[in-house]
Formats: C-alpha cells, sequence, structure tokens
C-alpha cells in the first residue's frame, strides 16, 4: 500500500525543510488558510503543533455553513414555517441556531417539513411529488455547489415547475480574500498578519487557479492552492517559506492533480448563465462585501424564492456571548470563547462555527480538548 | 481534509447520469457539469451528486488506498463514520454510502 500523503518519514523531512529555509524569516509566519477542509485538517493532524513557532494559522472563513449571517437562517426558518412549504437544503445548515435559538431541525421536530438532501436536483422530485406545495430549495456555498443549483434553476425552468424556487446564499472566494486583506480594521487592529494563503483545494477545480493571481501580485502575498492531506498543507507551506524567503509572491498550486489554470470552464459558463453578482451580501463576522456573493439573474427569476415570498424579519439577534465573528475574522481562537466546550458543544451549538465540522470552534473541539476551559 | 472520495464510472445513462461505485457502493449522479467525455472505467470527483472533475487513474487509485486504510483504521473505532461525516459537510452521498455499509 502506498501511504504517501502520510508517510511519517516524508513528514519529518518535510518539517525539517521548513524549518531550514524559514530560519532568516521573522517567525512565526503567519499563513492564512482560507478553507475549512484545511483547518480540519491542520488540526486533526497535529500540523499546527508540528510546526510551532515557525507557523501560525490563521483560521479563514471557509466555511460556507459559519458565514451565513443570522439574518439568512432567519429567512430559512420564516419560509419553513409557512403553510404548505417544504424547505430543502444540504446537511449541516439544518442545526444552526437563528435569532430564536431554534435550528431547522427543531422546527422540524415542531411539525414543519424540512428536508435535508444530498443533490439539490432531489428537490425535482420532491416538487413533482407534492404539486399542491412550494418547495423551496436553500442554497449554500461557495463555488463548489453553485453550478449544481445552476443546473437545478435550469431544469425547473425547461420543465415548467410552478412550485419550485430557490434561495440563493451562494458566496464568492476571492471576494471573500480580497475583503480580508483590504479590510482596515483587520490591519488596523494589528491582531491579525497574513503573510500568505493557502487557497482552497476544491473550489478552485472549479474556478481554478486564476483568480488568484490579482491578490497575489496587488497584495504582495504568496497564494498556494493545496490537497487536504498532511503532507499536501506541509509541502504548501515549504512552497510558501520559499517565496517568502525569495521574496516572490505568486500564485502556486500544490494540488496540480486535481485543479488547473482554468478551472472547470462549463461549470463556470452555467454559473454565468443563471446567476449575477449581487451589490453587496452580509458575511457573518466579516460584515457586508461587495460583490461576494449571486443572486438569480432576471431571466430565471420565477426561481427565486426571495421574489416569490415577501419576508421581512426582525434585526437578526446573535447570542451575546459567541464570538464566532471574530472567530471568522481570525482575531480570536475559539478557545477565547467562554462558552467553548462547555455550553457551546458541537451536540449543542450556539454559534455557526461550532455546528459545520469545517468550523474552527469544532475542529478545537474535536481535536483540542483538552484546551477547553476547566 | 475534504475527502474527496474518488469514484469509478459503471455505467451511462441516456438521461446525463452515471452510475458510479465509491468504495463498493453504487449511486446515481449527475454528468452535466462535465465537459470532457467520461467513459465506464473513468475515476471521478464528486460533490453533492454531480460528477465535477475527471482524474488521472494513477492519482485516484493513490487516494483510494488511503482512504481504505482510513477505514480500516478506523472501522472498529466508529469513529469513522462520526469522521467521514464530518469531513464530508456537503458530501450526504457518503452518509448514505455509510448507511449502506452500517446495515451490511
Ligand atoms: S465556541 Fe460556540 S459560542 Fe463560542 S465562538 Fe464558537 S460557536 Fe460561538
Amino acid at each position: 500500500m502506498r501511504k504517501e500523503f502520510r508517510d511519517s518519514s516524508k513528514i519529518r523531512s518535510l518539517v525539517k525543510a521548513i524549518e531550514r529555509e524559514a530560519k532568516d524569516l521573522s517567525t512565526p509566519i503567519h499563513i492564512m488558510e482560507f478553507c475549512g477542509g484545511h483547518t480540519h485538517s491542520i488540526m486533526k493532524f497535529g500540523i499546527d503543533q508540528l510546526l510551532e513557532g515557525i507557523v501560525r494559522f490563521v483560521h479563514g472563513p471557509g466555511c460556507p455553513v459559519c458565514v451565513m449571517p443570522m439574518s439568512r437562517i432567519d429567512l430559512a426558518l420564516e419560509i419553513a414555517s409557512k403553510e404548505d412549504t417544504i424547505l430543502c437544503s444540504y446537511g449541516d445548515l439544518l442545526r444552526v441556531p437563528g435569532s430564536k435559538r431554534k435550528s431547522l431541525l427543531n422546527l422540524r421536530a415542531d411539525g414543519a417539513d424540512v428536508r435535508m438532501v444530498y443533490s439539490c436536483l432531489d428537490t425535482i422530485k420532491i416538487a413533482r411529488e407534492t404539486p399542491d406545495r412550494e418547495v423551496v430549495f436553500f442554497a449554500i456555498g461557495f463555488e463548489t455547489t453553485t453550478p449544481q443549483t445552476a443546473v437545478l434553476i435550469k431544469k425547473a425552468k425547461e420543465l415548467g415547475l410552478k412550485n419550485l424556487s430557490v434561495v440563493c446564499n451562494h458566496v464568492i472566494t476571492p471576494a471573500a480574500i480580497q475583503h480580508i486583506l483590504n479590510a482596515p480594521e483587520i490591519r488596523e487592529i494589528g491582531k491579525v498578519r497574513i503573510d500568505a494563503f493557502i487557497g482552497p483545494g476544491h473550489v478552485s477545480v472549479i474556478i481554478g487557479t486564476k483568480p488568484y493571481h490579482y491578490f497575489a501580485e496587488e497584495f504582495q502575498k504568496p497564494v498556494v492552492i493545496s490537497g487536504f492531506e498532511p503532507v499536501d498543507v506541509l509541502q504548501s507551506v515549504l512552497m510558501i517559506v520559499r517565496q517568502l524567503k525569495d521574496r516572490r509572491a505568486v500564485v502556486e498550486n500544490q494540488y496540480g492533480r486535481f485543479v488547473s489554470y482554468e478551472g472547470n470552464l462549463k461549470a463556470q459558463k452555467l454559473v454565468a448563465q443563471v446567476f449575477e453578482l449581487r451589490k453587496s451580501f452580509e458575511w457573518r463576522g466579516l460584515g457586508e462585501i461587495p460583490y461576494s456573493a449571486l443572486k438569480i439573474n432576471s431571466r430565471y427569476e420565477d426561481y427565486d424564492a426571495e421574489k416569490r415570498f415577501e419576508v421581512s424579519l426582525p434585526q437578526p439577534k446573535e447570542h451575546p456571548a459567541c464570538i464566532c465573528g471574530k472567530v471568522i475574522r481570525g482575531v480570536a481562537l475559539p478557545t477565547d470563547c467562554k462558552l467553548f466546550g462547555t455550553v457551546c458543544t458541537p451536540s449543542n451549538p450556539l454559534g455557526s462555527c461550532m455546528v459545520s465540522s469545517e468550523g474552527a470552534c469544532a475542529a478545537y473541539f474535536k481535536y483540542k480538548k483538552d484546551l477547553v476551559h476547566a | 481534509m475534504c475527502l474527496a472520495i474518488p469514484s469509478k464510472v459503471v455505467e451511462l445513462h441516456e438521461d446525463g447520469t452515471a452510475t458510479v461505485d465509491t468504495m463498493g457502493v453504487k449511486r446515481k449522479v449527475s454528468l452535466e457539469l462535465m465537459q470532457e467525455e467520461v467513459s465506464p472505467g473513468d475515476y471521478v470527483l464528486i460533490h453533492v451528486g454531480f460528477v465535477i472533475q475527471k482524474l488521472d487513474e494513477e492519482e485516484a487509485l493513490k487516494s483510494l488506498e488511503l482512504f481504505e486504510e482510513l477505514v480500516q483504521e478506523m472501522e472498529e473505532e466508529e469513529e469513522f463514520y462520526e469522521n467521514l461525516g464530518q469531513f464530508n459537510r456537503f458530501e450526504e452521498g457518503v452518509s448514505g454510502l455509510l448507511e449502506d455499509k452500517e446495515s451490511r
């Protein structure tokens, strides 16, 4: 069997090489891993400990459930509680508590029809089977799930389905990275230093490495698109350290086995046919980010649930002690939260970062339980 | 670690779907995001019920072996199931896969 992605001697030599190359740099080097999948991997394999003192990982906002603002959760809850409505979405979202501390799953226990789907196309079947009810797909995710929603909307139109619509919450990775780099509060607070990025692996399968070149150049930060195995992450760190040492700031692709420069062009084209940019979208923790999300364009507006259902909601209320926002911005660690691991746990999550396994709080809880406050 | 479990294409269907085999579990997925021709025997990457990328066979086998190892390592601990769900926040397909495994 080939264990090369986890081979311990390979890991050791990579760590040594990183140490050696980083010798003349000001350490710890601050690397933001954008994607929650990387956060999880770094915690699971203790890569943060392996590189202690050399690299500090700043956990980024790359978890679609974590960045969903409370107002959108409240919107989902509101739609789901309407008569004759079936609300469908992907797994974890159903567990995120809204303003009234109730999640979609709680609502379902109270009798609402909330369904978890594996593929968004499953909603077509549901809509056909229940012609007298409104079926709403609450679409979430980064670029890895957006093209699928585009296929769904196109099909719904082709089939002339009248009782199916979509709430589009799809968000855009490059916009978020740019916002982080631009945000004056992040720079001024001075708590977050970012020297380089580990770029998301699967988002990049769709969008390619092309969109990242701008940041690397404009902000002079190395970006390395990385796989998720320990060897992948360490190799990416080494590539970053070498760039910093040589004072280069370019995009490199460690995940070449899956990711190309152009990405999946067909998927990109489908997205462009169905969606357009929102002027602004609120991200939990990051606030309003211009052009950072998509909405359904006018050709398909009949399928836009936000147009179909007029919903006006009171200002959302976050749990006062939850510091998810800061965790997502990278200015606080989960362990800085008073509720971490005691009041807030994966089985009873108070904030979104504890719900999704890609959330930093959930990853810390799983792999760093010893840090729970006594 | 987004466990992108490579799946092997078993059969193509007329309606733009394919039956794939993910570590012994068969399911139907959509090919609508694929520009490239996909044929039976190819290894592909799947996300929320859609093929998003064709894989090089050697790479696919490499990660499959790794994945199978993980299964072996963790199966007794049951932690495996938990972990899988965790890694695949969107890959509910995998929970389908797990249910199948559990019921076996
Ligand atoms: S531990 Fe819970 S309450 Fe605290 S920041 Fe994380 S999700 Fe919010």
